[in-house]
């Protein structure tokens, strides 16, 4: 019998070893920008992002306006947004305002992918534990990464830029298998994402992304319409 | 920079990304019952996955050889349902040694 903060804990197992080569590849990062050790570990503890991240270090690093900030993490991590909204439609009643304040803390990709394909409500015990490893892994990644950063060469750490890709094609290539509507939407969402980058450069990367996705979506969801209700 | 400016930068950071989080995962109660909406909510973070990674794959390196190779590793190793951690390495090791080679 494995109680269910247990059966959280071992789910996050592998995101936590994931996040701890993505962000390890963040900590580079900051150290080519030049940024303190500390500044890289105290952002991936507080945000817990990748693309939001190494967005925003680039940001610190060209001393942007804080406008900018905002609006570059509004724009990447608006999908968070609708992960908590579609992970709202499965809690249990365990789920109080407080832990709910302190889960929503924990909403990533990854988080989101194995929340939302386990069966029936999510309990906020399961929740925690399935958030608390994946936050361990990216903050120590990423203090790993800004130690290490000046002692790999660069072709290591070039080739290290693959490690996040890779995680998201993990993630969305077994279900595009298994179900010809998910392979459908995938694709579509690449090719609109193609489409924006080298036909309509004037549209920003993060916008690019909030498009491309709403549009295959909404084909999707307009062509195969899910059927089975949520678990009640 | 000094550390304070650095502090609020991050700050800033943090506050934005968690109240993106926070609000529709705490406010939101309601079931939503539209099949079409539910619907949306399902593909919508494999679209936004795949929006992301393509075309961006063929840049994560600095050199699109090596990033292809990379990305075929990838996606092979993807579809065989090989675990997260073992794709993305394999992924970053393929790039790597065809940097060597290249």
């Amino acid at each position: 019998m494995r109680s269910p903060y247990g059966k959280g804990l071992l789910h996050g197992v592998p995101i936590a070893l994931g996040y701890l080569s993505v962000s390890f590849g963040l900590g580079i990062k900051a150290s080519q920008l030049g940024l303190p050790v500390w500044a890289a570990v105290l952002t991936s503890l507080t945000n817990l992002t990748s693309a939001g991240q190494a967005a925003g270090l680039d940001i610190i690093a060209a001393a942007g306006t804080l406008v900018e900030m905002i609006l570059t993490q509004l724009v990447i991590n608006l999908r968070y947004s609708m992960m908590g909204f579609s992970l709202s439609q499965k809690l249990d009643g365990t789920f109080t305002t407080s832990r709910r304040l302190l889960v929503s803390f924990g909403i990533t990709d990854e988080v989101y992918a194995v929340a939302v394909s386990q069966p029936g409500r999510l309990t906020a015990s399961y929740m925690l534990g399935l958030i608390s490893l994946p936050v361990v892994g990216w903050t120590l990644g990423t203090l790993l990464g800004g130690v290490a950063g000046q002692l790999l060469p660069a072709s290591l750490t070039a080739a290290m830029g693959l490690v996040l890709y890779g995680m998201f094609l993990a993630i969305i290539l077994p279900p595009a298998r298994k179900e010809r509507s998910v392979l459908l939407v995938v694709l579509l969402a690449a090719a609109f994402s193609v489409v924006c980058k080298y036909l309509l450069p004037f549209i920003s990367g993060g916008f690019a992304v909030i498009i491309s996705a709403l549009l295959a979506a909404v084909i999707g969801a307009w062509l195969f319409p899910i059927k089975e209700e949520v678990a009640e | 920079m000094n550390h304070w400016t650095l502090l609020l930068y991050i700050a800033v950071m943090a506050v934005t990304t968690y109240l993106i989080r926070m609000i529709p995962f705490t406010l939101f109660r309601r079931q939503i019952h539209s099949n079409f909406v539910r619907s949306l909510l399902y593909y919508l973070p494999y679209a936004v996955l795949s929006a992301m990674t393509f075309p961006s794959i063929f840049y994560a390196t600095g050199d699109p050889i090596t990033a292809t190779v990379g990305t075929v590793v990838a996606l092979v190793l993807a579809y065989c349902r090989l675990p997260l951690i073992v794709v993305a390495l394999a992924a970053a090791a393929a790039a790597w040694i065809a940097g060597l080679i290249v």
